[in-house]
């Protein structure tokens, strides 16, 4: 069945192969000498442009070709809670403008997945959870307008943890995802559907969203690039809230150029949105160079500041292996690379989870089955809520509505979300020290690869702490790329290790050049799963 | 016109406004009949202000029970805003729309969807801020309020918690004589922004509910005042100062009606000399200033009597309803503890950052308000009820200040406001500012008659021409020809031909009957179609009366 499967032009670029595992680490940056010469990462929105623009194939081709690969792989890994019905159609429109010599959106024919709480007009969007099956927003998020408006096509609505409460993406009330690495295991989360979609080239970059690490989390378990914006940088209107102050949209993609470019499209003020930024966006499509135009020392002069709280016990060695290599990696490209220090580092998990889950205990009374979704029938008001909240929200969901609805309560509120508060300000003094010292800083992405499905399920504490390396970003409200950097042991053909790279406040602009030079420039892997592998 | 117009009408000498009185006083009639009393103005003067001792023959004893109390009242007045467009969104704010067509998704809390604020609601609350007498917070910030009901479709109450725009204020304000008089100052806790709520419609059998989201999101500023009413009256008239202050300031119709202006009322009594207060009751549902009055008495007596039973314990902390029908008030729902609503600071907006030259302008721009609009009036020399009627409605006094601003003497003025043209307002259900009695034409027509030109009894014709049919003094007064006669040899001719024509009349006056000098004046006036000066004519007419053949 497989062997049908044909892969699209622009993945052509991209050479399918098994990669070798070997013993212990496969760290792509050590292996760089040994394992054999692979061209870099092919940007999937500069490929399909080229070849649109040429002629050489038409956008109902690629959609075509995309989602074959969505039906062959889909009852495997359970990406997508909807597929769009109207594919086909938009790929068509691209096609007729071509014909007609019209402008072309940046993101014409760009097949991009979307997170389920991400709202999509008149499509269902559910945000994984019972209590809103078969909800069909009338209004697209700001987000979604935009890239419709750049000609980009919503291939259909992924999966997640119910409202975005999750690591794993085990807490969707409808699917598991499995990991396109190893289907016996997860692909992180929330956003674990929209990164294993971007993974199995399902589609070719998606939307996520990044309350605590939901985007770079499964960004590393899936081996693609996950991109968290500055808090600000993209509207949140139409993205459903899990907890607004620290909820960003975020991109996935297959190459930090993708990913960059799918941000350009989605940032800048909105407003329907007061918490977005009147900051300008800059073009960042500039710093994606090819790589025959690389200097020898293409990052000389960058300061990168390793943060040495994230390779302290409880990180695997594998991935602390893998970032020092990276690191070094980084280093060769002409980096400055020293080791910095955040002393409330290990605060921000327990904070995160005070504030994270006081403001979604409140974020999450709007769904009462009053007025939209699950509305269980009930003799009076109050057993109407219980019975349509109870039967709609999933075990994580009501354990996070609990526990917020306990931080906020009178006696408990200052001991708790005040507290939590300072805190923020803490971590965010400390980021901001560390920042003016460097240009980046760079850090694992997850303690660990991806683990196994139902590894975690039974031990939240030990599920929550996976967020170690990410939730401090978002207090801090920073933006973070994670790009893969290298391979553990585990699976068919290892599993991808991501690094995360931080910057300062609105400055995408660095983060996405350092990346995409580093992955430009990394030997070694490709990072295809073995799913593709195979069909190949 | 307003029902607080109408109550200051009544009570003013030159109107005309019986009904209005004997509503007063069946009220005071049905009140009296379940046990309370309402101080009557005769009475109120004798008593000091600061206690609750209202008397009536009927029942002696509560008096004597009520004097022994002191009533501690605050007021939680509710101001929905008449911004063009509600709160935190861009949907239309119309009271009176068909149930469920002004909302939107974020109205409605739609999942994804997130509030942008208003900026006139800010505007609006550094205006009432401002107006009374509050210091202003150059930062504030909304909150969350939470918890659960259908006609709340987020969840939670976009309000603002410990730090509010305004705080720290005062209201100045004039009891009107016949409730004692006397000048009193009420401090202001608070004023905070916040959203209105939808509005949930029970069916009849209490087998379904229906939620109308129109008012969902309106804006509303809350006004908290401080624990300083001590009586029914005062707290009425607390609450007719801040309709009053909402008009002027244009922020809010303030029509009680519509729950435009909504005002909850916070109640204990404690033993006069005692410092702590005593177990509060809320009473709610109450939609006019007499019922807030009649509402807070009823309630004072309530409780004054259950002390002197020694049933103190049987006032608990609670909700309680005013029974309009029943005149008392009812148990709504009782307080088992302080609800908790969980305020957290709103994370989908940020703080409410205002300069100094912001709050400077709005300064600047605040029109007179009606404690300032009063002492000027009194300083011009008006008696307090002319006061109180002129200042009452911000039109009127608008009107008032545009017609002695053209140069009517300010006595003339006010009498003929309150007066006919009062009078005709109220029979014509118009309005002051649907008048087609220019302030000109007033100022034009009192100068009128001030200057001879025409009579008073000529004015009021004229103004009641005015009045219907809009014109100009000038143009009437030729048209009609009605310019007074001042000439004496004109009057004098008229004179000598009623008098050489009533031979009779003539005998009979100068043979003792001098009563008959008012039908000479008639008839002269008659002939001179009303236009002879009075004076003059009396004058000439008693000379050729008395004069000797």
């Amino acid at each position: 069945m497989l062997s049908t499967l044909q892969p699209p032009r622009s993945l052509s670029l991209l050479p399918l192969r098994r990669f070798q595992c070997s013993k212990h680490i496969v760290s792509a940056a050590s292996s760089s000498s040994t394992a054999p010469v692979t061209s870099p990462p092919q940007s999937q929105i500069l490929t399909t442009r080229r070849s649109l623009l040429s002629g050489e194939t038409t956008a109902v081709e690629i959609a075509k070709s995309y989602l074959s690969r969505i039906r062959l792989t889909e009852p495997q890994l359970k990406c997508f809670l909807h597929v769009s019905e109207n594919v086909l159609k938009d790929a068509q429109e691209v096609d007729q403008r071509i014909a007609k010599g019209e402008e072309l959106g940046p993101l014409a024919g760009v097949l991009i997945g979307v997170k389920d709480n991400i709202c999509t007009e008149g499509m269902p969007s559910t945000a994984a959870s019972r209590i809103l099956e078969h909800y069909r927003p009338p209004f697209d998020a700001t987000a979604i307008k935009k890239i419709k408006e750049l000609g980009g096509i919503v291939v259909g609505k992924t999966n997640m943890d119910e409202f975005g409460m999750g690591s794993t993406t085990e807490a969707s009330a409808f699917q598991v995802t499995a990991n396109p690495w190893d289907l016996t295991r997860v692909p992180g989360g929330s956003s674990g559907g929209s990164a294993a979609a971007v993974a199995a080239r399902q589609c070719m970059v998606s939307l996520g969203s990044d309350t605590g690490g939901s985007v770079r989390q499964p960004a590393s378990f899936c081996g693609v690039v996950g991109l968290k914006p500055t808090y600000g940088r993209v509207s949140r209107f139409g993205l459903m809230a899990y907890a607004s102050s620290l909820d960003v949209i975020g991109c996935f993609g297959s190459t930090v150029a993708d990913a960059g470019m799918l941000l350009h499209a989605i940032s800048g003020y909105d407003r329907f949105d007061s918490t977005s930024s009147k900051q300008d966006v800059p073009e960042f499509q500039s710093q994606f160079l090819s790589v025959d135009h690389f200097e020898s020392k293409p990052l000389k002069g960058v300061k990168v500041g390793i943060i040495r709280e994230t390779l302290e016990d409880g990180v695997d060695s594998g991935v602390r292996s893998a970032t020092q290599e990276a690191a070094s990696h980084l280093e060769a490209l002409g980096c400055m690379l020293t080791e910095v220090s955040l002393p409330s580092f290990s605060l921000g998990l327990p904070a995160y989870y005070v504030i994270a889950s006081s403001e979604s205990s409140s974020n999450l009374s709007r769904y009462d089955g009053v007025r939209y979704g699950n509305q269980v029938m009930a003799e009076e008001l109050n057993k109407l809520y219980e019975c349509s909240r109870g039967e709609g929200f999933g075990e994580e969901v009501k354990m996070r509505i609990l526990m917020g609805t306990y931080a906020l309560s009178a006696g408990y509120y200052d001991a708790y979300y005040k507290r939590a508060q300072q805190v923020r300000t803490l971590i965010q003094k400390d980021f901001k020290a560390a920042l003016e010292q460097n240009d980046i800083l760079i850090s694992p992405a997850a303690p660990s690869a991806a683990y196994k499905i139902g590894e975690k399920k039974d031990d939240p504490l030990a599920m929550y702490a996976g967020d170690i390396m990410t939730v401090n970003v978002n207090l801090a409200g920073l933006p973070a790329v994670v790009l893969p950097c290298g391979l553990v042991e585990g699976g068919p053909s290892g599993l991808p290790v991501g690094l995360q790279m931080i910057g300062a406040a609105f400055d995408e602009e660095k983060l996405l050049k350092v990346g995409h030079i580093f992955e430009q420039t990394l030997k070694g892997s490709s990072f295809i799963p073995p799913l593709l592998a195979n069909v190949a | 016109m307003s029902t607080t117009l109408l109550r200051t009408i009544q009570l003013n000498q030159f109107s005309l406004l019986g009904t209005a009185l004997i509503r007063r006083r069946s009220n005071n009639v049905s009140v009296r009949c379940c046990g309370s009393q309402t101080a009557t103005t005769h009475e109120a003067k004798q008593t000091s202000p600061s206690r609750v001792a209202p008397k009536n023959h009927k029942s002696n004893k509560l008096d004597e029970i009520l004097r022994d109390y002191e009533a501690v009242i605050g007021i939680e007045t509710h101001v929905q805003l008449s911004t063009l467009t509600k709160a935190f969104c861009s949907c239309s704010n119309n009271y009176g729309s068909v149930p469920n067509t002004s909302i939107c998704p974020v109205c409605m809390g739609l999942p994804g969807a997130l509030p942008v604020l208003n900026s006139k609601v800010v505007e609006f609350g550094v205006r009432l801020g401002l107006a009374l007498n509050c210091e202003l917070s150059l930062k504030s910030k909304f909150d969350r309020k939470q918890y659960f009901y259908p006609d709340l479709p987020k969840g939670y109450q976009i309000s603002q918690f410990d730090i509010p725009i305004a705080s720290g204020g005062y209201v100045d304000l004039d009891i009107p004589l016949e409730f004692g008089g006397g000048h009193r100052r009420f401090g202001i806790t608070r004023v905070h922004m916040e959203e209105d709520a939808g509005k949930s419609l029970h069916s009849d059998t209490g087998d379904y509910s229906q939620v109308d989201l129109n008012r969902a999101g309106v804006p509303l500023l809350e006004i908290v005042s401080e624990p300083d009413m001590r009586s029914g009256v005062e707290a009425a008239e607390y609450a007719c100062e801040m309709q009053r202050i909402a008009r002027y300031l244009g922020v809010s119709n303030g029509n009680m009606q519509e729950g435009s202006l909504r005002c909850d009322v916070n109640i204990s009594i404690r033993p006069i000399g005692q410092a702590e207060f005593g177990t509060k009751v809320e009473i709610k549902n109450l939609n006019a200033f007499s019922a807030m009055s009649r509402a807070i008495d009823f309630e004072i007596s309530r409780q004054a009597l259950l002390y002197d039973q020694g049933k103190a314990d049987q006032i608990v902390t609670e909700t309680r309803l005013w029974d309009e029908g029943a005149q008392k008030t009812v148990t709504m729902r009782k307080k088992e503890g302080l609800a908790d609503y969980r305020y957290f600071p709103e994370p989908d907006l940020p703080e409410v950052i205002l300069t100094q030259e912001y709050v400077d302008s709005i300064r600047a721009s605040l029109p007179e308000l009606p404690e300032a609009k009063r002492r000027r009036y009194e300083a011009m020399g008006l008696g307090m009820q002319d006061v109180l009627f002129l200042a009452n409605d911000v039109s009127v006094a608008e009107y008032f200040d545009a017609v002695i601003g053209k140069g009517a003497e300010v006595k003339l003025a006010a009498n003929w406001i309150m007066g006919d043209i009062a009078a005709y307002l109220k029979n014509e259900k118009l309005s002051i500012n649907d008048m087609k009695l220019t302030t000109q034409e007033l100022a034009e027509l009192i100068a009128a008659i001030k200057d001879g030109t025409i009579s008073g009894k000529i004015g009021k014709e004229i103004l009641f021409e005015l009045l219907a049919k809009g014109g100009t003094v000038k143009g009437m007064i030729k048209e009609k020809d009605l310019v007074q006669i001042t000439d004496p040899a004109e009057i004098e001719k008229m004179v000598i031909k009623v008098v050489s024509e009533n031979q009779k009349q003539l005998e009979q006056y100068r043979s003792g009957k001098t009563k008959l000098q008012g039908y000479f004046a008639g008839q002269v006036m008659k002939m001179s179609k009303g236009k002879a000066n009075p004076g003059l004519l009396n004058k000439i007419l008693l000379e050729k009366l008395n004069a000797k053949d």
